[in-house]
């Protein structure tokens, strides 16, 4: 089963379909919209955003209307209802890591990406965003790409990492 | 030296995994309970220790246990809220994270207890990788026969399910959990129905925190008159405590409750102290819902004696002179903290993650960033700081969950006690703009 929207269609890849599956069957029968979360995740990790062409794949899985899924996805704010860089930055602005001068390196970051936050870099490498509390605030300033956590962060360290991840 | 519940064995190499959890002693609280206790036993325990929630509420866990309504043929669910989001708190994390198995023990014995046959870990969805510690670490168990089908022979079955947020605050609140859990907007319920009653899916169900459950095997095996043995009056047993800010050794610390603040502050053991070469301004005791304290208050009571580590003494003198032990997320300010930053900070915060659902709570909550942010970017009204007190109350106690009151109480409390900042930004734009400015005023600093 797909979706397409003009020419762009939307599959899971047939390991994604199964672990998709084996998602749903967490849930008591009915009550398969519980995955929709999970689902969604699944759903970015394909294609790097929730775009409405996986959503409305996403619905059909789920058995829901489309509707179901946009007012979830439009709610939560980890997923990316518009394109995106290769790597999303996310740079936690709240109060325990701007106290660990979190806002002077997120200025360097800014000027280091030449972007603002919520814009992606010329070449598409790097979208910045800026999101609350990461839970790690004895180690701040931090901030997430993908699954992985960057902590205890100086001008020098936001160098070197975005160094590693232009390579 | 002090009792330590959850964190004896943290720093056990390979203590994620299942074979170094078990040679720790790790699961013999899942045989005890399963092959020699009944849940009614296990409940009775829990309510003998007086552990109370430890995600910020503090209400007592064994009472809200007993209130799980127990209609025939009918689901009950568990659900552990992991969706740690109250800035200043990272303790759940760093408890996943390094001994995923503690966990999932509490759960299997809170599951028996409640009479649950699937369970739910809600985690916040930021910390995918945590998830992925989680899955490992039940698929062992599973594999080692603590979890699935006729669990160690007993005839007891539990299936645990672990579902990532999708980075919303709100779900923190327990019905929010629950109707995101449902595959929709965390919008917080009403109450009444609780959730002991009409939970998830509409089934029974108990929500308590990754803390709170992890203590459930401890007392199985320990006691509930041992567990309540510790601590101070009715703050018993051990908290978990996110010590961040401007101290020597940020980091995740288990204390037994009613250690001295000002010995957690500056023992070598804890916090090591207030960032050397500076002085101590203020505190936030509890995540950054509970109000803020200064220094002088945040060490002493008003009578003069020292202020505890512990429920009753940080709420100590109500509001006025007091706090909260919240969810132990423990932030230091020094002498060059901006209280008037800060306070905007943390509205922009509580703005960003209103659910949108209460006007006051939609409403106020941005209308107390605007104000703040005025005054800190130098174009405060003289009548700034009395309207933000006005829309904090008008907030306060009208929303239909506890967010709109975490929005109020750091506002509220900043201008308590910290109004001559306040006002020294409204009087001085130019001055209180200039990059790293602070209020040098009358202030007591320790």
């Amino acid at each position: 089963m797909s979706t397409t929207v003009g020419n762009k269609t939307v599959v899971f890849t047939p390991e994604r379909l199964e672990k998709a599956q084996e998602i749903i069957a967490n849930y008591p029968e009915d009550r398969q919209k519980s995955a929709l979360l999970p689902l969604l995740h699944l759903l970015q990790e394909q294609e790097g955003w929730t775009s409405p062409e996986g959503m409305d794949y996403v619905a059909r899985l789920l058995d829901i209307q489309p509707i179901e899924v946009y007012e979830v996805a439009t709610f939560y704010t980890m997923y990316h209802i518009d394109p995106v860089g290769k790597h999303v930055i996310e740079y936690c602005r709240t109060g325990p890591c701007c106290l660990m001068g979190g806002e002077e390196v997120l200025a360097h970051l800014k000027q280091r990406l030449g972007v603002d936050t919520g814009q992606t870099t010329v070449d598409g490498r790097f979208t910045l965003k800026e999101v609350e509390c990461l839970a790690a605030c004895g180690m701040g300033p931090v901030f997430q790409v993908r699954e992985k956590y960057y902590m205890n962060l100086t001008n020098e360290r936001v160098d070197e990492i975005i160094d590693e991840l232009s390579k | 030296m002090a009792t330590k519940i959850l964190t004896e064995h943290i720093n056990v190499p390979g203590i994620e995994t299942f074979d170094v959890y078990r040679k720790q002693g790790g699961y013999t609280a899942v045989e005890k309970a399963l092959k020699t206790m009944t849940p009614e036993a296990i409940v009775e325990e829990v309510k003998k220790a007086g552990v109370r929630g430890r995600g910020g509420a503090g209400f007592p866990m064994g009472m809200k246990w007993s209130f799980l309504a127990k209609p025939e043929g009918v689901p009950r669910y568990l659900v552990c809220n992991a969706d740690e989001s109250e800035p200043g708190t990272f303790k759940d994390h760093y408890l996943m994270k390094n001994i995923p198995h503690l966990l999932i023990e509490g759960m299997i014995v809170s599951s028996f207890a409640l009479g649950a046959n699937k369970s739910f870990i809600y985690v916040r969805g930021e910390l995918m990788y945590v998830i992925r510690i989680l899955e490992k670490a039940i698929a062992e168990a599973k594999a080692k026969g603590f979890l699935g089908k006729n669990i160690l022979g007993t005839g007891y079955d539990l299936e645990l399910v672990v579902q990532p947020g999708g980075g919303a605050y709100i779900c923190g609140e327990e019905t929010a959990l629950l109707e995101s859990l449902e595959g929709k907007r965390g919008n917080p319920r009403n109450k009444p129905p609780f959730p002991a009653v009409k939970g998830l899916y509409q089934c029974p169900t108990v929500v308590n925190n990754v803390e709170s459950i992890a203590t459930a095997s401890w007392i199985v095996n320990n006691g509930g008159d041992a567990y309540a043995a510790i601590g101070i009056g009715r703050s018993t047993g051990t908290k978990l405590i996110s010590a961040s800010g401007h101290i020597n050794k940020p980091g995740v610390y288990e204390i037994e409750l009613g250690v001295p603040v000002e010995d957690f502050i500056y023992a070598d053991e804890w916090c090591g102290g207030i960032r050397t070469g500076h002085k101590f301004k203020a505190l936030v005791a509890g995540g950054s819902s509970v109000p803020i304290l200064p220094a002088n208050l945040a060490l002493t009571l008003a009578n003069g004696d020292k202020r505890l580590m512990s429920y009753e003494s940080l709420s100590e003198g109500g509001f006025a002179t007091g706090t909260m032990l919240g969810s132990g997320g423990f932030i230091v300010f020094d002498e060059t903290s901006c209280i008037v930053r800060n306070t905007w900070n943390f509205s922009r915060f509580y703005h960003h993650e209103s659910c949108g659902q209460c006007s006051p709570c939609r409403e106020g909550t941005g209308w107390m960033e605007k104000v703040l942010h005025r005054i800190e970017y130098g174009h405060g009204h003289q009548q700034d700081i009395d309207l933000l007190v006005d829309v904090a109350k008008k907030i306060e106690g009208n929303t239909i969950c506890p967010l709109g009151d975490a929005a109020a109480w750091p506002v509220a409390s900043a201008i308590r006690h910290f109004r001559d900042e306040f006002q020294w930004h409204i009087d001085n734009p130019a001055e209180a703009t200039q990059p790293g400015a602070v209020y040098r005023g009358e202030m007591a600093l320790v």
